[in-house]
This record gives structure tokens, C-alpha cells and sequence, in this order.
């Protein structure tokens, strides 16, 4: 790369503006989607994330009973791999910025940290969402072809099933983010919100004092209503709040300070 | 305008930045010299809100930098033109900050080509460039949103020749044309030719500054007779020290003195002139002499 161009004249003059205004929230959550989108890391994690749950529909096409391939037969199980990918995009959207050293543009063009972090919540969340509704319209694929095929095809759907799936998707990428947000580095947050939610469930399960706070702290443990047809209590509700408050809002929270006060370097 | 006041970062005991104070006018390059570890990154990370300084402030067009509405419209940072996603292509990169800083996207074609980087290099992803690439990219990044200040950490580093022959002219045009530059560098050849003013850190401290012109008189005056030993007996006379250099005699006054007291002599000049070439550069040693070895074992 050895071509030069002469600067035109005029054409770096600094230029005396009118007071300009600062990005609106809506501007940065755009780009921070577009973050996730525009490498192709992103963009592959997007793409596995729609071709697992299309593999579980299709597999189920095949080998469950008729009776049993439903709407929400095909939508409950899509749910789970697609819960453990999301939260790897969460912890990527955050923490690539710092392995990448992006943070040195974006925080210099925004330098109210806040504003950012917010903004990457808001496009994680909304692609948790347009993951259940991936998981929807395929979904519906599959019960479109069942019908054709001799499958059951019923469509009968509770809609409650809806509210779980939301919850599901969005709480797992917060808590991914909320892991990326306090360890800061891709490879430790994964490990991290792999291992230790796991450790804690194994513990819980050896450990007999244990077993009784962890009713209430495992997740696996205390999402596990949610995938079921049956409705879901008011202690079951409570025993997820608990949880996600101990795996999703403190991170969040302690994430949130060290990030604020981080020196970006 | 760019104000630093009493800038201080100390990790645990050392002090990093030191106590820091200098002001960049509007229609000025300040050079912003110092050997490695000298803390010039340090310090202009502080004033772009990167790092928060221990005591002391900065500020920019008379804003802390954190209070300035949409920085990217004000001030135009390169601050290491590595810290790019790598695989994000030049034209994305840019991209993204144009859409940041609200910006028609026009402008990313505009500076792509005001840096020189053409369409194939634009589309490449950033893993695939040379450093002097990425230094274009960065200034383009930072000229993007048409800016009144530019903030830039050490960007000939990877240029060839012809690059910063380039990037001078850039810098030189942006600052006649009312705006603020502040750029370091260990490469005092590139300082010398395009700042008006310098200031020089070592340790941590602010070791000179001053208009650059003045700073170099304060190399002193080269002096060559004929009849050395009168001469030296000349300057003697005056009560000026001189000292042997490759040559001639070098004076630690300027020419007039210098030539004055050779003429009460009568003594005959062969040659008299200030001690510019290489002034910058032993100015700077001597200035930093010590500092850098003691950054590099820390």
C-alpha cells in the first residue's frame, strides 16, 4: 500500500458546526446490533442458533410418534440448545470490545459507558427474542409438514408456553452478559458461566446442606418448570426470581461498576 | 483548545503522569515528545476520558471530555491504530462510527479516500492490513466526523516515508486552518518539521516546552575561525563558554552575541550559524537522558 493522495484542499478544514446532539439510545442499539452481525463469529453464531433449532425439528419429524409431533412439541424442546448458545453471544457482544480493543474507539466516541452497556442489553435482548420467534416460525414448519405427513399437526397452544420461552431466552443472554460484563474476557466468561452454575448444581446434589438453598439457586434447577406444558407456580416463580437474581442482577450489577471504572487501555 | 491541568496517575506508588500541565491553541501542531514510558499515552488517554486521572483535569473546547455531547463531532482521537476488530473490514469499522456519530454515510467513502485507501483495501477485512494501513484507517477515523481537534498517539508509527511526508502536509493544513493538533512521537525528525510547539516529557514530568523555535536557539551557535585559540580567547573575553563539537565551537548564546564578541576581538568568523541540525534531537536527550532507562526496568 504505497498510493498517497494529496489532501484536497478545504477537505480536512475544521468545521465550525452547529452544536451537535448526542446519539439517542435507539442510534446505539442499532449499531451495537449491527456489532453482532458484522464479523463472522457473530455472524456463525446467529447462523447455528437457526440451524440447531431447525436439526431439533426435523429430528423429531422423523423419530417422534405421530401423535406427539404438535406445535408445541416442536417448539418446547428448540428452547434448550438455543438457551445455552445464547448466552456465548451475550459474553462475546461485551467482551469482545476489551479482547478486540474496540473499547479505545467506542468508548472515545461515547464516553458515557453506561449508555454503551445499555445499549448492548437492548440488542442482546432483542435477539433472544427474535430467536423465540425462529423457534416459532419453525415451529410451525414442522407442524405444517407432520400434517402432511401423518403427524398429529395440532395446533393447540398454550399461551403461556410464549411467556416462558421469552423468559427463558432473554434471562440466559442477560446472564451471559452479566458474566462477560464482570470477568471482561471471552474465554474466562464462558468458562465461568459454564462451570460455575454446573459446580453448584453437582455440589448441590453431593453436598446435603446444600440441597435445600440450591432448589432455590440452581438454575438448571429452577428454569426446569418453564420447559413444561404444566403451568407454572407461584413458588416455582419465586424460586427463578431467586435464582436469576443471584446468577443474572448481581453480576449485572458488580459487572456494571467494574466496567464503569475500567481503565481502557 | 485543548487544557491540561495538573494531570496526575499514580499506579500504587509510581507515579505515572506527574503533575502534568500544558495548553494546545487552535491553529497550533503540538508535539508531544518523550521516550517510550515517558507517560504521553497515559496522559492523553486521560484527557479523552479513557483513564481517570488521580488529581488534575483536562479539557477539550472547554468541556471535560466526558460532558462533550458527541465527542466524535469535536475531537478526532487515534490513539492506537491496532485497536481495530480484525475482522471487520476498513469500510465497516468506519461504518459503524459514522452511524455512532450520526453522520451521512457519505463521509466514510470521503475519508477513505482522503487517506488513501481505496475500494479493494476499504473491503478487506482490518487482520489483513500493514500497520501503515491501520494508521490510515485511524486518521480517517478520526478526521470522520469533521473535527476542530485531533488527538494523536504516535500516528507515523508504520508510515513509509512518503506516508508521513503525506500525513505533515494533512496535519500542517488542518492546523492553518484554525484547528487544534496534539500529536506525539518518539520520532523527533517527524515533530520537528510540523509542530509549532513541543512539550517534552520524561519520567512522567514535563522536562521543557515551549514554542519549538525556541526551544531550539536554546541549542546554542555554532562558531568556526581560522585562529581557533583567539577565539577562544575572544569568547573568553566575552564570558561565553564554549565547548568543542565535530564542527567547530559550540556557544551556548545566540549568533549576535557570538559574533559581537568576535568582532571586539577581531577576530575573522569562518563560519556562524545556530546549532540546528540535530538541535531537537540532543535537546531531547539530554532532557529525557536517564528516564527511559528507568521506565524500561519498572
Amino acid at each position: 500500500m504505497t498510493t498517497t493522495t494529496a489532501p484536497a484542499a478545504g477537505a480536512v478544514a475544521p468545521r465550525h458546526h452547529t452544536p451537535v446532539r448526542r446519539p439517542s439510545l435507539l442510534r446505539l442499539s442499532t449499531v451495537e446490533v449491527r456489532k453482532l452481525v458484522d464479523t463472522r463469529a457473530g455472524r456463525w453464531l446467529l447462523i447455528t442458533i437457526g440451524l440447531v433449532t431447525a436439526a431439533i425439528v426435523t429430528l423429531q419429524l422423523i423419530y417422534a410418534k405421530d401423535a406427539e409431533q404438535t406445535f408445541p412439541n416442536f417448539f418446547v424442546p428448540s428452547l434448550l440448545p438455543v438457551s445455552v448458545l445464547l448466552p456465548v453471544l451475550g459474553i462475546l457482544s461485551i467482551t469482545s470490545e476489551w479482547s478486540q480493543r474496540t473499547a479505545l474507539t467506542t468508548y472515545a466516541l461515547v464516553p458515557r459507558r453506561e449508555r454503551v452497556i445499555a445499549a448492548k442489553l437492548i440488542a442482546v435482548m432483542l435477539t433472544a427474542l427474535a430467536s423465540v420467534l425462529a423457534s416459532l416460525v419453525v415451529a410451525a414448519a414442522g407442524t405444517l409438514v407432520a400434517s402432511a405427513t401423518g403427524g398429529a399437526g395440532t395446533w393447540q397452544f398454550d399461551w403461556s408456553l410464549l411467556l416462558n420461552a421469552v423468559v427463558i431466552q432473554v434471562t440466559s443472554v442477560l446472564m451471559g452478559a452479566a458474566f462477560g460484563l464482570l470477568l471482561l474476557n471471552p474465554p474466562l466468561a464462558i468458562v465461568g458461566y459454564l462451570l460455575l452454575p454446573t459446580l453448584w448444581g453437582v455440589l448441590g446434589e453431593m453436598v446435603k446442606p446444600l440441597r435445600g438453598p440450591s432448589e432455590w439457586l440452581d438454575t438448571s434447577k429452577t428454569m426446569e418448570p418453564l420447559f413444561s406444558s404444566d403451568a407454572v407456580t407461584g413458588e416455582q416463580w419465586g424460586r427463578v426470581a431467586v435464582s436469576l437474581l443471584v446468577w443474572m442482577v448481581l453480576p449485572l450489577a458488580a459487572g456494571l461498576f467494574r466496567t464503569l471504572r475500567r481503565e481502557v487501555s | 483548545m485543548i487544557t491540561v491541568e495538573n494531570l496526575t496517575k499514580r499506579y500504587g506508588p509510581h507515579p505515572a503522569v506527574d503533575d502534568v500541565s500544558f495548553q494546545c491553541e487552535p491553529g497550533t501542531v503540538t508535539g508531544f515528545l518523550g521516550p517510550n514510558g515517558a507517560g504521553k499515552s497515559t496522559t492523553m488517554r486521560m484527557i479523552c476520558g479513557l483513564t481517570a486521572p488521580t488529581a488534575g483535569r483536562a479539557t477539550v473546547s472547554g468541556h471535560q471530555y466526558r460532558d462533550l455531547p458527541n465527542p466524535g463531532r469535536e475531537v478526532g482521537v487515534l490513539l492506537d491504530a491496532s485497536a481495530q476488530h480484525a475482522g471487520r473490514t476498513g469500510r465497516e469499522a468506519l461504518t459503524l462510527s459514522a452511524y455512532t456519530m450520526g453522520l451521512d454515510r457519505r463521509e466514510v467513502a470521503a475519508k477513505l479516500d482522503l487517506v488513501g485507501l481505496n475500494a479493494v483495501a476499504a473491503k478487506r477485512r482490518v487482520r489483513a492490513y500493514s500497520l501503515g494501513m491501520r494508521q490510515r484507517l485511524g486518521l480517517a477515523h478520526a478526521l470522520l466526523g469533521d473535527p476542530r481537534v485531533l488527538i494523536l498517539d504516535e500516528p507515523a508509527n508504520g508510515l513509509d516515508p512518503e506516508g508521513i511526508f503525506w500525513m505533515r502536509g494533512l496535519l500542517r493544513d488542518f492546523a492553518d486552518r484554525g484547528g487544534t493538533v496534539l500529536l506525539s512521537s518518539h520520532l523527533l525528525r517527524e515533530v520537528e518539521a510540523v509542530a509549532d510547539r513541543l512539550v517534552v516529557i520524561g519520567g512522567g514530568r514535563i522536562v521543557a516546552q515551549g514554542d519549538k523555535n525556541e526551544l531550539l536557539a536554546g541549542g546554542g551557535t555554532v562558531v568556526r575561525a581560522r585562529d581557533g585559540a583567539a577565539l577562544r580567547r575572544a569568547l573568553e573575553v566575552a564570558d561565553l563558554s564554549a565547548a568543542d563539537s565535530s564542527e567547530g565551537l559550540l556557544v551556548q548564546a545566540d549568533a549576535e552575541a557570538v559574533g559581537q564578541a568576535a568582532a571586539d576581538a577581531g577576530v575573522a568568523l569562518a563560519e556562524l550559524r545556530p546549532a540546528s541540525g540535530g538541535g531537537l534531537e540532543q535537546l531531547f536527550l539530554t532532557l529525557t537522558a536517564g528516564e527511559s532507562t528507568k521506565e524500561a526496568v519498572r
